[in-house]
């Protein structure tokens, strides 16, 4: 009985840490609970791993010896990689927080490929089944491992450009074929089957090399602005990875956690496709911006530039006004001044709403984190479908560092590569004003019919330096009228 | 009593069934403003890896394993620390119109506004 204490107590801290983590999620359905949420599922956590040092007490016997050694280095690696990844989590710009989050997913990626090394080298593993999990795992984990520190370069910056070459998809294709048919000889070797070649751990070594080669060529191709749905597909994966894995050390507790961020991460991916009009296998295997460009048809109208100054004082005087904020915003660092701009409108009794598409900013979300971070109540903040309707009977819509996602031609024009994307409908608005630095295209490098509208004028000019006029022009009126 | 535990064939093929529906269940009532530390958030659940990561080390009997272990446990700690450090700090920047006004900017505040809309 006494033996079986420290299992017993694993057990149950494993039992407790996958309820919390599911628990923890639940409460993110709203943002008034979604801060205990995620310390519920921290609480859970940290149960978990202070219950795993238990494990010291049932090692294998091959491992006796080590037992000092192991948890020395057991806590030194959890106070540094803990450490390091809580410092930089708490340090790390808002607008930096997409290849965060890959840096992160990448890292579980990796420790679930590492466990599987560990299994794989040591001939832990019994049976068939529990071998081919493994290297289901390791593959995954491998790849989403590499992957995710493409993903992580190229938000960075670090990659520049999307690396294409002529039969790129043969040679992925090929990398992954020949990791699938190493995997097989290593499950054939360790069956007892006589080693082919190569002895199994330089072959296992061969297997880790492939997957972590393919995560590269996968990734290497899809341009920077596609990197929010490949995160999500990554995410996906590691959480699968850990779920296999968890099945391989047959711990409850990770494989309901792999398999619930498995799961989340796939219905997410979907989401962000279907905001970006288009497949998670298009984003995958194509590139926007290779798409043969469709003749438009000339676009009626002429653009109105028209002073900030103008534009400020016509919001002042409104009743109604949406902002419909773009990652224009967010590169010009202006959320904070739009908010500034925001109270002087409430302070004169404008009603004053945010629309945020599904796709504004570099991921999913992020333009709702970055007015949030800038001091924006949430319940300003209102989503596509919540919204829409309310563009008709709005008096002004200011639309900021956003183009694609408020193209009228969405919904109007078959050949367009963006039509069907659901777009918010500024268009619909008495007065449309447009902040942009230049006359340039959006994103998907077509003409925006919205900015050629009657109703629409341009400001054209970084999004703070106009913010910083309108206040001006708005606070100029306060004083004159006082 | 038999504290051990056994998932095997279909036993863990229901377990992952069944978490992959919850999943898919809980995260779909998610709102779309919350999809930034959503996925940070479940990010951070699967740095539930680390604990395979301490299994596998403590258990390593050669030095290359010792190694590989060392690495699982740096890279696990690394995505449950840094996936909840993130989460935490996005979701304390959300408040509604009647909260009381906070410097924005000053991270040290984000525990007051957690404990502010945990009592609402």
């Amino acid at each position: 009985m006494l033996a079986n204490l420290p299992q017993l107590i694993i057990g149950l801290a494993d039992l407790v840490a996958a309820f919390l983590f599911l628990y923890g999620l639940q409460r993110m359905s709203s943002p008034a609970t979604a801060p205990s949420g995620i310390l519920m599922a921290g609480f859970g956590m940290v149960a978990a791993v202070l219950a795993s040092f238990l494990y010291v007490f049932s090692v294998d016997a091959a491992a006796q010896p080590h037992l000092a050694v192991n948890i020395g280095l057991a806590l030194i690696a959890l106070v540094a990689g803990g450490g390091l990844a809580w410092l930089s989590g708490k340090r790390v710009a808002m607008t930096a927080m997409p290849q965060m989050v890959a840096l992160y997913n990448g890292m579980g990626g990796g420790a679930a490929g590492a466990i599987a090394a560990v299994e794989l080298f040591g001939n832990k593993t019994q049976g068939a089944t529990q071998l081919l999990v493994t290297l289901l795992g390791a593959l995954i984990g491998a790849v989403s491992l590499s992957g995710s520190l493409i993903a992580w370069a190229k938000l960075e910056g670090v990659i520049k450009k999307p690396l294409r070459v002529r039969g790129q998809q043969i040679v992925n294709a090929a990398a992954m074929l020949a990791a699938l048919a190493v995997a097989g000889v290593i499950l054939f070797a360790s069956l007892g089957g006589a080693p082919l070649l190569l002895a199994t751990p330089t072959w296992i070594y061969i297997f880790f090399g492939l997957a972590l080669l393919f995560g590269v060529l996968m990734t290497l191709p899809i341009g920077g602005a596609d990197m929010p749905v490949v995160i999500s597909i990554y995410n996906a994966l590691t959480g699968l990875a850990v779920g296999l894995e968890g099945f391989v050390l047959q711990n409850p507790a990770l494989m309901i956690a792999g398999m619930v961020v498995g799961a989340a991460g796939l219905l997410l991916t979907l989401l962000m496709a279907k905001a970006m009009n288009r497949s998670v296998a298009n984003v995958v295997f194509t590139n926007f911006g290779d798409a043969p460009k469709q003749v438009q048809g000339a676009i009626k109208g002429s653009l109105r530039p028209v002073e900030a100054s103008d534009a400020g004082i016509a919001m002042r005087y409104a009743g109604k006004v949406i902002i419909v904020p773009g990652y224009g915003l967010a590169a010009a660092q202006a959320q904070q001044k739009l908010y500034e701009f925001v109270k002087l409108l409430q302070a004169a009794k404008v009603e004053v709403k945010f629309a945020v598409h599904p796709v504004a900013g570099r991921m999913p979300g992020q333009m709702d984190v970055l007015l949030a971070e800038a001091g924006v109540p949430y319940d300003m903040i209102f989503q596509l479908e919540d919204i829409n309707d309310d563009f008709a009977t709005t008096d002004v819509a200011l639309v900021i560092g956003a183009n694609d996602v408020v193209n009228p031609a969405a919904r109007t024009e078959k050949s367009s590569p963006i039509f069907g994307m659901p777009i918010l409908n500024a268009d619909k608005a008495k007065q449309v004003y447009v902040v942009k630095r230049g006359e340039g295209k959006g994103y998907a490098g077509i003409q925006n019919g919205l900015f050629y509208g009657d109703n629409c004028n341009m400001v054209y000019g970084d999004a703070q330096a106009v913010l910083v006029k309108m206040i001006e022009a708005v606070r100029g009126l306060g004083a004159a009228a006082a | 009593m038999d504290f051990s535990i056994a998932m095997t064939g279909f036993v863990a093929l229901y377990v992952f069934m069944l978490a992959a529906f919850a999943g898919w269940v809980i995260i779909g009532h998610v709102p779309a403003i919350l999809h930034t530390p959503l996925m940070s958030g479940s990010n951070f659940v699967h740095g539930i890896v680390v604990v395979g990561g301490l299994y596998a080390l403590l258990n390593a009997s050669a030095t290359q394993q010792q190694v590989i272990g060392f690495v699982a446990v740096l890279l696990g700690a690394g995505n449950a620390a840094g996936g909840f450090a993130v989460t935490q700090r996005m979701l304390a920047m959300f408040q509604t119109s009647d909260a009381k006004p906070m410097p924005h900017h000053l991270h040290g505040h984000a525990h007051a506004r957690v404990h502010h809309l945990k009592t609402r």
